[in-house]
């Protein structure tokens, strides 16, 4: 027998952050992932709201890309404000 | 005073016993489930039910004074002083036995609890109004799988509803109204048995056919568990339940 | 492409530098293979040490005992679900683990071949044990593997409560009557050894140390892990005021360490083998789980493939 499909779960810690990705499990249908989450992964008041997603639709960066599609943000340093020189005494800005 | 304390511990226990018996029940299981999710889902609804026992218990230690704690409400009555219904008693013979048992439970004890919430005595309504929320989750996890297994194979299908035919007629005693039920309803503490009843027959009604479940139809099991008669599961979960307090009386655990 | 060998050694520079590898990262084989083993090996130790503790759930003496034991045995549950999904990362199912372990080919710690005949079994247990686990469990938080690292820190983080709980059982027997003394004492001299042997066997019968060094599974050898252990628990024996079945149990204070006696060898190895008190119980138990839980998933599956072909003819319309 085919094993049941795997499940990523994302909880809300509390209200104003955001879902993070806590970890997976099986379930076979969106109803009872989102049962099995609750029951595996707010057991210690983790969490204020869950999301559940089959693995399989998500789509992933391939490391072997990694080149390609990470490094040229590395040079462009004008993206951030230290690139800018100012005088120190400067303020509010 | 004194007799108005009587029928409040009298109550207590029925209330307690219900969930102390299935949590024990449950507790059994943790190891054994089907998946590791249900292993971890089933202890949480155990976890719930035991949580609640001991409010309960702790209540009527207080109202009982001396010696009295809540473990030895658990665990130092005589077979004969338990108070629970024969439903939650019944073994854990497969997964449909498991859930079942848990839906019918469930299916009774939130109408319970809502009305508890509104109990004149203030311990009791805000056990409840913790309790309801477990309970509401309970129902919902119970529900599922009610549909899940007997919708699912035609295996599913006949061992969910073998087990519903077995279980059901347990479910009549939850109604019959005791003394004590009755005098802590009129003292504006206990619940109206007869609108739960409506509310239980409702859920399971709307349930059985998303699951595709008949309700039975054989009469109900002569049982008076709420009075301290019980099935011969009792004595064995007392052989394990009391068995540390029996053996080692008086110590500190 | 970039001959294997110079991969492997950019990948161990990788690792030498501190970098995660992740899943998808290219990996050695032999990495992969040894993490689904030691991963899986850990989940199904979790699996089965619920059985041993399990056993008590039911005769706890007190409400409060109940609700203690049965959060722990429920966390290890989750922590062998945590375990599993790392290990599912590298390529391999859960039903696939599942399938080594029920049939006996795959290897989980010996330590809970043995029974759970007392109640301070269960507080020895989480004393011993548990404490053991902990300090194999903390190095593992900073293990190569991703997936495995964080399935260590969030275990780590939830065991903490297991040993604690573990100790405050000994404690209140070892303050209790002399009766619930001699029981954690008796529990004491069954749980010493064994314990010990959960960190494997002597350094220079663990031929694979050095790659798992090299590869972060290891901070710490065999022998070292079971010094550092041995160095914490003796002073909490003393707390309890129970002795520690070693006759040759002395500080060393040249080398600022513990000295103990030889560890039975033999019975290690006969454990391992599959010949310790309960390896057979234990088996049964998991197989008998998995095969009458068996309808119960099909059921699920099945009504979750009726639900979805529903939806499909209900948007179809």
């Amino acid at each position: 027998m085919k094993g049941n499909p795997i499940w990523e779960v994302f909880i809300r810690s509390k209200n104003g952050l955001e879902h993070r990705h806590v970890g997976s499990l099986h379930a076979e249908d969106a109803k009872m992932a989102m049962e099995n989450a609750r029951d595996v992964y707010t057991r210690r008041q983790e969490g204020v709201s869950i999301w559940v997603v089959e693995s399989k639709h998500i789509t992933a960066s391939n490391p072997s890309e990694s080149g390609e599609m990470f490094d040229p943000a590395k040079d462009k340093a004008y993206r951030h404000p230290t690139f800018y020189d100012l005088p120190d005494e400067l303020e509010h800005i | 005073m004194e007799n108005k304390n009587k029928s409040l511990i009298d109550y207590l226990l029925i209330l307690g016993d219900n969930s102390l018996i299935l949590g024990h029940r449950l507790s059994e299981l943790c190891g054994h489930g089907p998946s590791l999710e249900t292993d971890i889902a089933l202890t949480n609804i155990s976890l719930d039910l035991f949580g609640q026992v001991r409010s309960y218990f702790q209540y009527a230690a207080e109202l009982t004074g001396g010696d009295s704690t809540e473990d030895t409400i658990a665990m130092k009555r005589m077979d004969r002083e338990y108070r629970h219904t024969w439903l939650v008693e019944q073994p854990n013979k497969d997964f449909a036995y498991v859930i079942g048992r848990q839906f019918l439970f469930d299916a009774f004890h939130l109408p319970l609890l809502e009305q508890l919430v509104n109990s004149k005595d203030e311990m009791i309504a805000a056990v409840a109004a913790k309790s309801i929320k477990e309970s509401r989750y309970h129902l919902r996890f119970s529900s599922s799988w009610m549909e899940r297994l007997g919708d699912g194979t035609q295996e599913s299908h006949q061992r969910m509803q073998s087990a519903i035919n077995d279980l059901y007629p347990f479910t009549y005693e939850f109604f019959e109204e005791t003394e004590t039920e009755k005098l802590i309803f009129e003292a504006g503490i206990g619940a109206d048995l007869k609108v739960i009843e409506s509310t239980y027959r409702q859920t399971v009604k709307d349930v059985f056919a998303k699951a595709n479940l008949e309700i039975p139809t054989a009469p109900a099991r002569k049982t008076d568990g709420k009075k301290g008669i019980h099935s011969e599961q009792l004595g064995f979960i007392l052989a394990e339940l009391q068995f540390m307090q029996r053996a080692y009386p008086n110590m500190t655990w | 492409m970039k001959n294997i060998k110079d991969q492997e050694a950019a990948f161990q520079a990788r690792i030498d530098a501190g970098e995660k590898i992740e899943p998808k990262d290219w990996m050695p084989e032999k990495y992969r293979k040894t993490h689904i083993r030691q991963i899986s090996q850990h989940a199904h130790s979790e699996i089965v040490g619920m059985l041993p503790e399990g056993n008590w759930i039911t005769r706890t003496p007190t409400l409060r005992r109940k609700v203690g034991l049965l959060a722990k045995v429920q966390d290890e549950a989750g922590h062998g679900l945590y375990l599993y999904s790392a290990a599912e990362t590298l390529g391999i199912s859960r039903d696939e683990l599942f399938h080594q372990l029920h049939t006996g080919k795959a290897k989980y710690s010996s330590i809970f071949n043995y029974p759970t005949m007392t109640w301070a079994d269960i507080g020895a247990i989480g004393w011993l044990v548990d404490g053991a686990a902990i300090i194999n469990q903390v190095m593992l938080t900073r293990t190569s593997f991703g997936p495995y690292a964080r399935a260590m820190v969030r275990i780590c983080k939830e065991e903490s409560f297991h040993q604690r709980q573990g100790y405050e059982i000994m404690l209140t027997l070892c303050q209790g009557t002399p009766e619930q003394k001699a029981m954690a004492q008796d529990a004491l001299n069954r749980w010493w050894w064994p314990s010990l042997m959960m960190f494997g066997p002597r350094d220079e019968e663990s031929p694979n140390t050095e790659q798992s060094v090299k590869w972060k599974i290891k901070r710490k050898t065999n022998d070292e892990l079971r010094q550092q252990f041995i160095d914490i628990t003796v002073p909490q024996a003393e707390v309890l005021g129970i002795t520690i079945p070693d006759p040759d149990l002395k500080w060393n204070e040249e080398r600022q360490h513990y000295d103990f006696g030889e560890i039975n060898w033999d019975e290690f190895w006969q454990v391992v083998e599959g010949n310790g008190p309960c390896n057979k119980e234990r088996l049964q138990a998991r197989n008998d789980a998995w095969n009458n839980g068996a309808w119960v998933r099909n059921a699920a599956r099945a009504h979750a493939e009726k639900r979805a072909e529903q939806k499909k003819v209900a948007e179809a319309i």
